[in-house]
């Protein structure tokens, strides 16, 4: 038995350090379910945490306020290295605008990653008044995934070389991309763990 | 289940999930909407007057004017929350009608009922509600509340009853997590609450919903007290707009929430704000919101 505490950075013990960029939303969700697999992911609020890290999920919250708390928390220009050298990241709504090559409805001074060449409208599906859920098709998960979609973007384009791993009404909403995969909806909010093993197994 | 349903009560407490961590900022025009956002807030609450004005005013207050709400919808891309009183089922048909994205069943505003809260499973919108302690908390979410926030006393400037509050409302939650199943019963009882929800705390050690802080926020400082107490995001009303220089405050208060338990980034961003608004003592006030709901 090791007596590193856990979390301390022994990564040759555990496997890759999974890390959830916890500047604001729901990022204590995506730990819960990572937990439930036996995964411990370090919150990730600066620079030094980053480095810690060997993969990252980028979870749903406002995307204006977790733009501006990148830039003010010293954190964008260099998590924009490591995902530009290949980190693994997995983005869920709020997180799947940060990782797109094109935003509409963004406010002009919103920066992201240009990771995945994909066209999404912020709100896209209208207000909260038509947040919904509902039960996908999701490629290579044998049942169907109930998903919950809040003030979601809408992806318009997906460019070639994305997968597309679920669709609703026609509309993708999962999509991958190598390392980079992206949700327009939220697996933290269920119990369902699936989408999250597959990140960790894919690592 | 299968196909497409919205108004959903795990749709509405997902919008409370995504604000986690943020800032909701009490705002009256469209220009400090901007301010807000531009600020890092993760919604704005549209109201005509902040509470610390409906203090001095006095008076009726009720719900703002459709126009003025349509123009902080129209300013902002992030969600827009207005409040209804308590008990005022039409004031927030209305503003569901307007397609706000969260409704506040708020004691900032003069109730209409004395007995009865509003039926929030009614609606497709989600709602959030005050409380000074885990009973009034348990009761609103079982009128379908997919929010908490701790009163505080709104307008004040003075952050000692959201602490009372919160305090509260966390250490009984701590303290049911510790009690045997056969004591459940009496904590129900005693909390005038359902005991599936009290259960449920035991289990999780948790509020079924998101639990956010209201009420006398005015500093960087004070909002990091709120996080660390326990609330999952602040609520700042009269606190910004009534500072001397709210851009920067707004912005400060943003940070201090995210980074609450790093003294170092806590004492940078609150450095060299102007002065806050300038507060009241308890005593010193006439009319207590947070007595209001019962």
């Amino acid at each position: 038995m090791s007596t590193t505490p856990i979390g301390a950075g022994d990564l040759s013990a555990t496997g890759p350090l999974v890390g959830v960029l916890a500047l604001q939303g729901a990022f204590a969700a995506h730990q819960q379910r990572l937990a439930s697999l036996g995964v411990d992911a370090a919150a990730v609020r600066t620079p030094i945490d980053l480095e810690r890290v060997d993969a990252l999920i980028l979870p749903g919250g406002e995307s204006t306020t977790m733009s501006m708390l990148l830039a003010t928390s010293g954190l964008f220009d260099p998590l924009k290295g490591r995902l530009a050298d290949g980190m693994p990241v997995f983005g869920t709504c709020a997180g799947m605008i940060l990782c797109a090559t094109e935003v509409f409805d963004a406010r002009a001074d919103q920066r992201g990653f240009d990771l995945i060449d994909i066209t999404v409208r912020r709100n896209g599906y209208g207000r909260q008044l038509d947040s919904f859920e509902t039960d996908l098709d999701v490629a290579g998960l044998d049942e169907d995934f109930h998903a919950v979609f809040i003030r979601a973007p809408l992806v318009e384009r997906v460019g070639a070389g994305v997968e597309i791993l679920a669709c609703h009404e026609d509309v993708p909403v999962l999509v991958r991309d190598g390392r980079v995969t992206v949700a327009s909806f939220h697996p933290e909010l269920t119990d369902d763990t699936r989408l999250h093993e597959m990140f960790i197994t894919s690592l | 289940m299968s196909a497409h349903t919205t108004g959903t009560f795990p749709v509405k407490r997902g919008l409370a999930e995504m604000m986690k961590g943020g800032v909701i900022m009490d705002v009256v025009t469209a220009d400090q909407a901007k301010i807000a956002e531009d600020a890092g807030a993760v919604a704005v609450m549209a109201l005509e007057r902040v509470p610390a004005d409906i203090r001095r005013d006095g008076g009726v207050a009720r719900m703002s004017d459709p126009v003025m709400i349509e123009d902080i919808q129209g300013a902002v891309s992030i969600p827009v929350m207005a409040k209804a009183r308590i008990g005022h089922f039409v004031e927030a048909q209305i503003l569901q009608a307007l397609g706000v994205d969260f409704v506040d069943e708020s004691e900032v505003l003069t109730p209409a009922d004395e007995t009865h809260h509003i039926d929030k499973f009614a609606f497709d919108v989600p709602f959030v509600c005050g409380a000074t302690n885990l009973g009034e908390a348990l009761r609103r979410i079982s009128e379908g509340a997919a929010m908490i926030r701790s009163k505080g006393e709104a307008g004040t400037g003075n952050v000692v009853e959201a602490v009372r509050h919160l305090r509260s409302i966390v250490g009984d939650m701590k303290r049911i997590t510790q009690a045997d199943p056969a004591e459940l019963f009496e904590w129900a009882k005693r909390l005038q609450a359902p005991l599936p929800l009290v259960q449920e705390i035991a289990t999780t050690g948790e509020l079924p919903v998101p639990l956010f802080c209201a009420g006398g926020l005015a500093t960087p400082a004070d909002a990091a007290l709120a996080m660390q107490l326990g609330a999952q995001a602040v609520f700042v009303g009269s606190g910004i707009f009534k500072s001397d220089d709210p851009a920067p405050r707004a912005k400060a208060i943003v940070e201090a929430t995210t980074h609450f338990r790093d003294a170092d980034i806590l004492a940078k961003v609150s450095r060299g704000l102007g002065a806050p608004m300038t507060g009241i003592g308890m005593d010193e006030l006439d009319v207590h919101y947070a007595d209001r709901g019962w």
